[in-house]
């Protein structure tokens, strides 16, 4: 069934018995990369870009893979990325909203024919959604979420909501992985001339059907991929006091917003602001949390961030344990005087 | 429609809130003595699940509610917590402690069960709170050629077995339709699961729970990715407190991050 795949890692093990003859390019050359882009209404999303700069750290040659209605230019912008060989592109509106039931179906052809040993796409609620599905087509324990990459067939994943950090070896022929998106910055895109190639399109008709969606609407930065985020919990006690006080903060600072689960619970903030092992995974510069008293899990969300600073008013909150800069005090009077601090500086 | 035959896998985790420990040897977290109890997004499947026979929502009402686990013999009382929320009963297949099953053993050991159970809709977490995989449902989705409906903050039946999902996404929602047999994997808003009230907690320890072992169901725990190691992330220094709103800007400056 996967005789490429099985003929690589037979010639790769070869490869390996003899790798001291053998310089570290001509090993590398027996690894080849499938990065999955995401696009929406013929935009390339730049976040997927992560899984370029993924599949580049493990070396080998590095194709990428998106599919839809139009998605030519979305091709050839991709293509500019140096380091990238080929864009396989599926032109066909079927693909448009991702549905796992044909877009899995779709990849596992397009991963045969190319003969890849690994296939990557950020853990999005995307590619959370197909590549688990895509896995088990290829009878291949998926490695979910990964920070780092130690080797080719070794991954660094945290575990138990980023209290433990767990290094796994994988022995699948086919690697399928999701990557965080905060640990590998997206690929730029410059300097590069990939080749443009259309892909298999299996056809395969979807079992499910794309009825409607309802998206926050937003001018702030992205919530994921922001400098800064200003992020509010349950201390803000109301939607109306959640508004009033940190959407001046964020805008001053030019931050996305971000919430506690028990904001969001509570109906301050919307279900996509949520900061945590639940939510988003968020690494800004700084991130500055605001009546959250800080629950492991919401520090799962957000501990990788460059700088912390808190405002609470309780002076043991767990929050302070993490925080480089913390001030104890009534956020209410707190926030606005930071807010006119921040204008005026 | 088609009476529903829901399967509900679920787990047995270290509580969520305990702070999970790595043990000295550096490969795996420790186990022994501490809290656990169910992954607490299969609480809200066994909760949904229960809701949709209650309510009535589902026009060929609900037959049958088997909820599964793989696990130690301490499964059993995870089970018994779901049939005491009103599950009718449960399947308990055996794991020896440590030998944990990766996601996709775990599902094609659903797969098997549910050509066994005859199951029609799949409610599961959409993650365990322990290995963080968010895996299981898809690949048994896949495996089964079902449609899948993930992070579900919301499901309704309609006429010849036709369901909806509204699915949590990045920046909002999406709603999908798809038709039974179906897999849907439940997410934190879509219900608040209920706790088992001392009666139902009596009558659930005399539903009927069956033992099987791996080999019964055709499986065997064949392991594709070995842990190196399981460390303790690099902590993170606290770095103070200051006086008032200067002293934070101050601090943000000096941080570079303002």
């Amino acid at each position: 069934m996967f005789s490429v795949a099985a003929r690589r890692t037979a010639l790769h093990s070869r490869a390996a018995a003899t790798s001291a003859f053998r310089s570290p390019a001509a090993l590398r050359s027996f690894l080849s990369s499938l990065a999955i882009l995401e696009q929406r209404e013929g935009q390339l999303n730049h976040g997927s870009l992560s899984a370029i700069t993924a599949a580049q750290k493990l070396g080998g040659s590095v194709h990428a893979f998106v599919a839809g209605g139009g998605v030519k230019s979305v091709a050839e912008e991709a293509a500019k990325i140096d380091g990238v060989e080929k864009i396989i592109a599926v032109d066909n509106a079927a693909y448009d909203k991702g549905l796992p039931e044909n877009f899995a179906p779709l990849l596992v052809e397009n991963i045969k024919k190319g003969g890849y040993t690994h296939v990557l796409v950020g853990h999005t609620a995307f590619g959370k959604s197909l590549m688990p599905r895509v896995a088990a087509l290829l009878d291949s324990q998926q490695i979910s979420d990964i920070t780092a990459i130690e080797s080719e067939n070794t991954f660094v994943r945290p575990i138990y909501a980023g209290n433990a950090i767990a290094t796994v070896e994988s022995s699948d022929a086919i690697k399928c992985i999701t990557i965080r998106g905060t640990a590998f910055p997206a690929a730029e895109i410059a300097g590069g001339s990939a080749t443009i190639e259309d892909g298999v399109d299996s056809k395969t008709e979807s079992t499910s059907e794309w009825v409607s969606e309802e998206l926050a609407k937003s001018d702030r930065p992205d919530l994921a991929t922001a400098g800064k985020v200003v992020s509010g919990g349950r201390g803000l006690k109301s939607k109306e006091e959640f508004d009033r006080v940190m959407l001046p903060l964020a805008d001053a600072l030019g931050a996305a917003v971000g919430a506690s689960r028990a904001a969001v619970d509570s109906g301050y903030a919307d279900n996509s602001l949520q900061v945590g092992q639940t939510g988003k995974v968020v690494a800004p510069q700084l991130y500055m949390a605001v009546g959250i008293s800080g629950a492991i899990q919401h520090l799962a969300g957000m501990k990788d961030s460059k700088v912390i600073a808190a405002i609470n008013k309780d002076a043991d909150a767990p929050i302070f344990q993490v925080a480089d800069v913390g001030l104890v005090g009534d956020l209410f009077e707190k926030v606005p005087e930071l807010t006119e601090k921040v204008k005026s500086s | 429609m088609s009476a529903l035959r829901i399967l509900v896998p679920i787990k047995r985790v270290i509580d969520y809130a305990v702070k999970p420990r790595v043990n000295k040897a550096q490969t795996a977290v420790e186990t022994a003595g501490v809290k656990h109890s169910m992954n607490p997004f299969d609480e809200l499947s066994v909760e949904e699940s229960v809701r949709i026979r209650e309510k009535k929502s589902a026009p060929g009402g609900v037959e049958d509610i088997c909820v599964i686990s793989a696990g130690p013999a301490k499964a059993q009382d995870v089970l018994r917590t779901a049939m005491a929320m009103g599950a009718d009963r449960g399947i308990h297949v055996e794991v020896k402690e440590g030998d944990d099953l990766e996601p996709l053993a775990v599902a094609k050991l659903l797969k098997a069960t549910v050509e066994k159970e005859k199951s029609n809709l799949v409610i599961l977490g959409k993650q365990s709170i322990d290995d963080d995989a968010a895996q299981t449902g898809q690949m048994l989705a896949g495996l089964l050629g079902w449609p899948q409906a993930t992070q579900a903050s919301k499901v309704t039946f309609g006429e010849g077995d036709s369901v909806e999902v509204t699915k949590e996404v990045d920046g909002g929602s999406e709603t999908v339709r798809a038709k039974l047999p179906m897999i849907i994997t439940t997410d934190l808003r879509l219900n608040e699961p209920r706790y088992a009230s001392l009666p139902n907690i009596m009558k659930a320890k005399k539903k009927p729970l069956v033992k099987m072992s791996l080999s019964d169901l055709g499986i065997n725990n064949e392991r594709r990715l070995k842990v190196l190691k399981v460390t303790e992330p690099a902590p993170r220094q606290g770095g103070g407190k200051v006086e008032d709103v200067d002293g934070l800007v101050a601090k943000l400056k000096e941080l570079g991050a303002l």
